[in-house]
């Protein structure tokens, strides 16, 4: 059972602001979060029962009610789907008794879907008891429920059959395998750690900013903004503390990059956030990582006690007095919002994942209304390899307005999923060629807040200036339905993730998602097609990226595939609402009175 | 005194005291820019969407955004009407507005912005959510119904000791507002009036208080949402 709940509140210091990490505890240790729980933290808090009841109820994994010894998350995303989740999950309920969504009556396994876990090329996979369990196939499903019911734990459950590379470290122990396809000349080559410290010690903050600056990078978390851009304007805020975040929340839908880059090269990510907060004025780091990632826990924390041991972190980093750094990690608990960087900060503060009203940015007023530098895991990465290496060196790569090197996730239909370093500039059909996909219908680039584009764009460039992504490409063959398999799930997706805030995201969101299930069912119409062209300018403004693309998917198959629409939808009958079913609406009124 | 800084709006030179947000600028300069989860003295927050404007080509919110010296603003375009219209529909449609019967009429912000742009019928399907009105408490009445999530009441209604009485729940489409039983024990009448007052729809009610101000008297009814700025 655990602590009790005083004493897991003790542990954060009686601090509201650390109400996520105090929920997390207590659903880890109690198995939920129930009634009872919320009041006594609201009391020993001394905030109202209604706050700590909003940030309960708005995150994935923190539950009221029990949700099994085991507690299995099936994730449901498009690659899944592709790889059979659906015959793995019936095989879970079969095992198990109960369907999804719900707890086996013994109380012993709940089954519970959830959204892409960042384990797309080794699909299906679900997390039990925070562990990763990758290509899942009916038959492993049963035989994990058989060792359920045998009281196996789940290092037991798990077996010893390790990932590759730090997978294998006896303090990760993971299933998970890197599939490192390819690496480059950026983040995944040879790095002796702390030289970058040792070599800005000797510089200005303004100086390390300017090397950052000259290389033109922008951040590698989907946005792009310009690194140097935002150290700048973070350092220049008025303020005496400051924060670095890493954002390696890495929600959306495949991909997975961060994960490896965490896994195998930890201490350059943490070295990349030391290199900001010399940069910027910030002496404490913050690592928001994923509730799906927690497995490297331990290993990431034993990453710190190593630099901190070893004069990277700490009160004199790089023995330079007044270099004060440090990191802790900050989970989150279930929601792909909060990797859009005000969310995050939010989540971090112990609230809903709401994405804030700009200006004021981050930079000025983020963490606690501090300045903040929010930035991805493969950007820390590389301002420590610019800042060894210069400038020019990271410029000659890439393309007139991309430069350096881009690692992206590569899953679905394709015989060699994984990660590949490249550098920006490669086009569609040469990264198709290196995954050996054959006979592609569509490329999803970007996850579903990007675009699903045809063959007749392969020949587009992986570029700022063309096709952007923050890592995720997955490959849809010929054989898949692309509006039932693809667009549906990542219309699914949106609805779920929207945190509401905003009226057109919350309510346009369901109502596609509805649309798409009535197309799908094959009682839509051509006016409805229409609709959603419409509808895509008013998503437009909405507060953050989530709303703003959340009609990604729809908009850029409607325009890319028509005719994959027109074949669901007959013509010619005008704006009939041939989702409505006239005996069903009178079934009620005919059952009493006949 | 105070520095006052010069902007345009929809064309028109204006003037606005530092640091003033937007929306109040431009109703002090004598526009009205439509919105709906604003509230005076209470902070905004830009859930609805309905004050988009295009501040130098770039779309924002104006109960959010600071006026800064020569900023170009496009407020009242066909374009960003259509875009507020829009959102008054799929407001309607997203819960379920019965307005013959309800309380609020006549006085209720968002049938008052579906005046405006002569809603006949949303161009959105009606969800029909299965929501509730809650009554537990002994002086507040909650229609979730008619609750459009504005957030009004979460960012403005405190009790003595400061403590919100409501805060969200949920997310997404499932979003809800929910009431605090301790922080709302011993709310004041006064509290409560304030509260019903603050909401712009029929959503939080005062018990025991009906149909009190008679049709043709009513705020809405002498004349339209925004009058009192434009005039």
């Amino acid at each position: 059972m655990g602590r009790t709940i005083p004493a897991v509140i003790e542990h954060y210091h009686r601090d509201p602001s650390r109400l996520m990490d105090i929920l997390i505890d207590i659903q880890w240790e109690r198995g939920c979060l129930s009634e009872w729980t919320i009041d006594q933290i609201a009391k020993i808090l001394d905030i109202p029962r209604v706050d700590v009841e909003q940030t309960v109820s708005f995150y994935h994994f923190f539950s009221k009610e029990p949700r099994g010894k085991y507690t299995v998350y099936l994730n449901d995303s498009v690659v899944a789907g592709f790889a059979g989740r659906d015959a793995v999950r019936r095989a879970f309920e079969e095992a198990a008794g109960c369907p999804f969504g719900s707890v086996s009556p013994d109380r012993l396994i709940g089954l519970f879907d959830t959204a892409c876990i960042g384990m797309s090329d080794q699909e299906p996979a679900a997390l039990i008891n925070e562990q990763v369990f990758p290509g899942l196939t009916p038959e492993k499903a049963r035989r994990l429920v058989e060792g359920m019911r045998a009281g196996l734990n789940v290092e037991e459950l798990k077996g010893a059959d390790y990932g590759d590379g730090q997978n294998a470290n006896p303090l990760v122990r993971s299933l998970v395998h890197n599939n490192i396809r390819r690496t480059g000349d950026v983040i995944f080559t040879s790095y002796a750690p702390g030289r970058s410290l040792h070599k800005i010690v000797g510089m200005t903050p303004q100086q390390v900013i300017a090397v950052v600056s000259s290389s033109t990078h922008r951040g590698r978390g989907g946005a792009g903004f310009p690194t140097g851009l935002k150290w700048e304007l973070a350092r220049k805020a008025p303020g005496d503390v400051k924060y670095v975040f890493c954002n390696a929340d890495e929600g959306e839908p495949g991909t997975f990059k961060d994960r490896v880059i965490l896994t195998e090269f930890p201490m350059l990510v943490f070295e990349g956030m030391a290199v900001a907060g010399y940069a910027v004025g910030a002496r404490k780091g913050i690592l928001y990582l994923r509730n799906e990632y927690r497995y490297l826990r331990g290993y990431l924390e034993h990453t710190l006690d190593d630099m901190r041991r070893l004069g990277f972190l700490g009160p004199l980093v790089a023995g330079k007095a007044g270099f004060e750094f440090d990191v802790k990690i900050q989970f989150g608990a279930g929601s792909y919002v909060c990797g859009e960087e005000s969310a995050l900060i939010e989540s971090a503060e112990g609230k809903r994942g709401e994405p804030r009203d700009r200006p004021p940015f981050p930079v000025a007023r983020g963490y606690l209304q501090k300045p903040t530098v929010v930035n991805n895991v493969e950007t820390l990465c590389a301002v420590v390899k610019i800042v060894l290496n210069g400038g020019a060196w990271y410029t000659a790569m890439g393309t007139r307005e991309s430069k350096g090197t881009k690692v992206i996730s590569v899953s679905g239909d394709c015989r060699k999923p994984g990660v590949y370093e490249i550098a920006w500039g490669f086009t569609v059909n040469d990264i198709l060629r290196m995954v050996e996909a054959d006979d592609v219908q569509a490329v999803q680039v970007g996850g579903p807040s990007g675009s699903c584009i045809g063959p007749k764009e392969f020949d587009r460039v992986l570029a700022y200036e063309d096709l952007a992504t923050g890592g995720s490409i997955i490959v849809i063959g010929a054989g898949r339905d692309l509006v039932k398999d693809v667009v549906l799930n990542f219309a699914r997706f949106f609805r779920e993730e929207s945190c509401g805030s905003c009226v057109p995201c919350r309510a346009l969101t369901a109502m596609s998602q509805a649309v798409l299930e009535k197309i799908v069912a094959g009682r839509g119409a051509r006016s409805d097609l229409q609709a959603f062209r419409g509808w895509a300018g008013i998503m437009q403004k909405n507060r953050c990226g989530l709303g703003q693309t959340a009609l990604n998917p729809i908009v850029t198959t409607l325009k890319n595939f028509p005719g994959v629409y027109e074949a669901l939808v007959p013509e010619g009958e005008g704006p009939l609402n041939r989702g409505f079913d006239l005996q069903a609406a009178v079934a009620d009124y005919k059952a009493v009175t006949q | 005194m105070p520095k006052i800084v010069g902007f345009t709006l929809d064309g028109k030179p204006c003037q606005a005291v530092a640091g003033t947000r937007l929306l109040a600028a431009a109703a002090e300069n004598g526009v009205y820019i439509p919105s709906l989860c604003n509230y005076p003295g209470i902070p905004p927050k830009g859930s609805c969407r309905i004050c988009t404007v295009k501040i130098n080509g770039r779309l924002a919110t104006a109960c959010t955004s600071i006026v800064l010296a020569d900023m170009e603003v496009q407020a009242i375009t066909p374009e960003l009407e259509e875009f507020r219209a829009s959102v008054v529909e799929i407001l309607f449609a997203e819960g379920n507005h019965l307005c013959p019967s309800c309380e609020k009429s006549g006085r209720c912000e968002l049938q008052a912005l579906a005046y405006r742009y002569r809603m006949t019928t949303p161009r959105f399907s009606y969800v029909f959510p299965k929501r509730g009105v809650e009554a537990w408490h002994p002086k507040i009445l909650k229609d979730h119904n008619r609750c459009i999530l504005c957030k009004r009441c979460i960012r403005g209604i405190r009790n003595e000791s400061g403590k919100t009485l409501f805060a969200f729940g949920r997310r997404g489409d499932r979003l809800v507002i929910n009431i605090d039983p301790e922080t709302s024990r011993d709310v004041s009448d006064e509290l409560v009036r304030q509260a019903a007052e603050m909401c712009p729809v029929g959503a939080i009610l005062v018990k025991g208080k009906g149909f009190d101000e008679p049709i043709g008297l009513r705020r809405f009814d002498r004349r339209p949402i925004g009058s009192d700025v434009t005039q």
